[in-house]
């Protein structure tokens, strides 16, 4: 957050909005303790399952955030992207830059917790099969457009470029859900996200448990994807002022 | 726009599919007379083909096991350098803002370009099918007809989503760097069913059994057709 900390001693009156809140940031602090909380909790309060064992307990991580990455973060950068598109506010196009890192965040910490399910469950850490590599590939997708972003120079170019990349990472992630009903996979189909929730097979405690998770995880989404907008916004004002110059 | 009935006009502009068909005549010529690209690409295509021929352990893994996925590399790889080339040359002497200037359609323009990239990936795929039957002593049978359809199903929606992203990357510092790190993770959905169809068909499978993932690979096809034609125009601003 170097850029924050230079735009505040620049600054003329926005700088002043910035350096009240150069502050802690106690929505991220909460974040992180609650999914820390939420770890404990799953860890020494949730029954382990029968067939799986510990192994199982990956669940209140990956999924939530798989959910996170994929639907809260993917699927609203795309349709933001669209939205800059029409509407060519640059406030959308920093709201699509901060959701693309925070699900790439997530997306990486979905593909880096299935391993350690998989090497007990399937004997095996990856599986080349549709569910696994459409997310890596997607993970590639958000890569490429963070590093887009850095090698366009003009502001708007960079923006209704990325907004284009954007829509068409958004359009991967109905793909990705549907691939456990497409192809033959070993991937489990979904228990959550799935017209049979009410019939799946989470005992009360679990599905307490993976609430409680999916929560943590979704207000650590919003504490990131703020920072990052402020963050963003923070640069591009130091950005204006330089060019003022 | 309506004409008044007083005014003779003088030019008839074309219609979209003949403004189309312009832009993909142009880009082939230009390609006709350097061949550059596809020069390029059939050396690629023809290495690659004598690299895998090395790599290969004869005997222990059968030439029908390996030689869809050396196809599907070599297809991949060799149309990317070709969809590089298909808007590097409009910027040059800032064609493109000709192009831009001129009464065709920014869609017309997509769509001939993608055209002019299927006519040349096409090209590639014509030599290097046969390349990697002779290097891999594959049997001759009907199935290669099949293998060549399911090829040019595969090339529509790699050339769709491809130019896309190559009018996306030429704006760029990093063209050559981020067109295939950008287009091939959208290329996955389209090579992976068709290197399944391909292997199925190499290994004596009926072609009824292909189906379902040649409808698959339609479907993708449509989508990254339909996709890319909306949202290219906004790749192209003044």
């Amino acid at each position: 957050m170097k850029s924050t900390s230079v735009s505040t001693t620049v600054g003329g009156s926005g700088a002043e909005g910035a350096a009240a809140r150069s502050g802690i940031d106690w929505l991220l602090i909460a974040a992180i303790m609650g999914v820390i909380a939420a770890c404990v909790n799953v860890l020494l309060f949730t029954p382990t399952e029968l067939r799986q064992g510990l192994a199982q307990k990956i669940f209140y991580i990956h999924v939530p955030a798989a959910i996170t990455g994929l639907y809260f973060s993917v699927i609203p950068m795309a349709v933001v992207s669209g939205m800059y598109l029409w509407l060519k506010d640059e406030r959308l196009d920093r709201v699509a830059e901060s959701l693309a890192e925070v699900a790439l965040v997530f997306v990486a910490v979905v593909l880096c917790t299935g391993p350690f399910w998989g090497k007990p469950i399937w004997g095996t850490y990856w599986q080349w099969e549709a569910r696994l590599t459409s997310t890596l590939f997607l993970s590639f997708v958000l890569i490429g457009y963070m590093v887009m972003r850095g090698a366009i120079e003009q502001p708007e170019a960079r923006a209704r470029l990325s907004a284009i990349i954007g829509i068409m990472a958004g359009c991967l992630v109905p793909f990705i859900h549907l691939t456990v009903y497409m192809f033959t996979t070993l991937h489990p189909m979904p228990i959550v996200l799935t017209p049979n929730f009410n019939k799946q097979n989470l005992s009360p405690e679990m599905t307490r448990s993976f609430l409680y998770s999916l929560s943590a995880f979704l207000l650590l989404f919003v504490a990131m994807s703020r920072n990052r907008y402020r963050w963003a916004t923070e640069r591009d004002r130091l950005q204006a002022l330089e060019d003022q110059r | 726009m309506s004409t008044p009935p007083h005014v003779e006009l003088l030019y008839t502009p074309p219609g979209f599919v003949r403004d189309a068909l312009r832009v993909a005549r142009k880009d082939l010529l230009i390609e006709f007379r350097t061949r550059s690209a596809f020069i390029a690409a059939a050396v690629f295509a023809v290495l690659s083909t004598s690299i895998f021929r090395f790599t290969w352990e004869q005997g222990r893994v059968s030439p029908l096991v390996l030689a869809p996925g050396v196809l599907w590399v070599i297809f991949t790889f060799s149309g990317i350098l070709g969809l590089h080339r298909s808007f590097g040359v409009e910027l040059a002497d800032r064609a493109l803002d000709a192009m831009m200037a001129s009464p065709m359609s920014r869609e017309s323009i997509f769509v001939g370009k993608a055209l002019a990239n299927l006519a040349f990936v096409c090209c590639v795929q014509a030599l290097a099918l046969p390349a990697v039957g002779l290097f891999f002593n594959l049997p001759a049978g009907q199935f290669w007809w099949g293998i060549a359809g399911v090829s040019l199903l595969a090339a529509i929606g790699l050339v769709s989503v491809g130019t896309l992203f190559a009018a996306i990357t030429s704006n760029t510092r990093l063209a050559e760097l981020l067109l295939p790190m950008l287009a091939l993770p959208f290329f996955i959905p389209v090579v992976i069913p068709a290197a399944q169809v391909t292997s199925m068909l190499m290994n004596g499978r009926p072609f009824d059994e292909t189906i379902d993932w040649i409808k698959l690979l339609a479907a993708f096809d449509i989508v990254f057709v339909a996709a890319s034609t909306v949202a290219f125009p906004f790749t192209l601003e003044e």
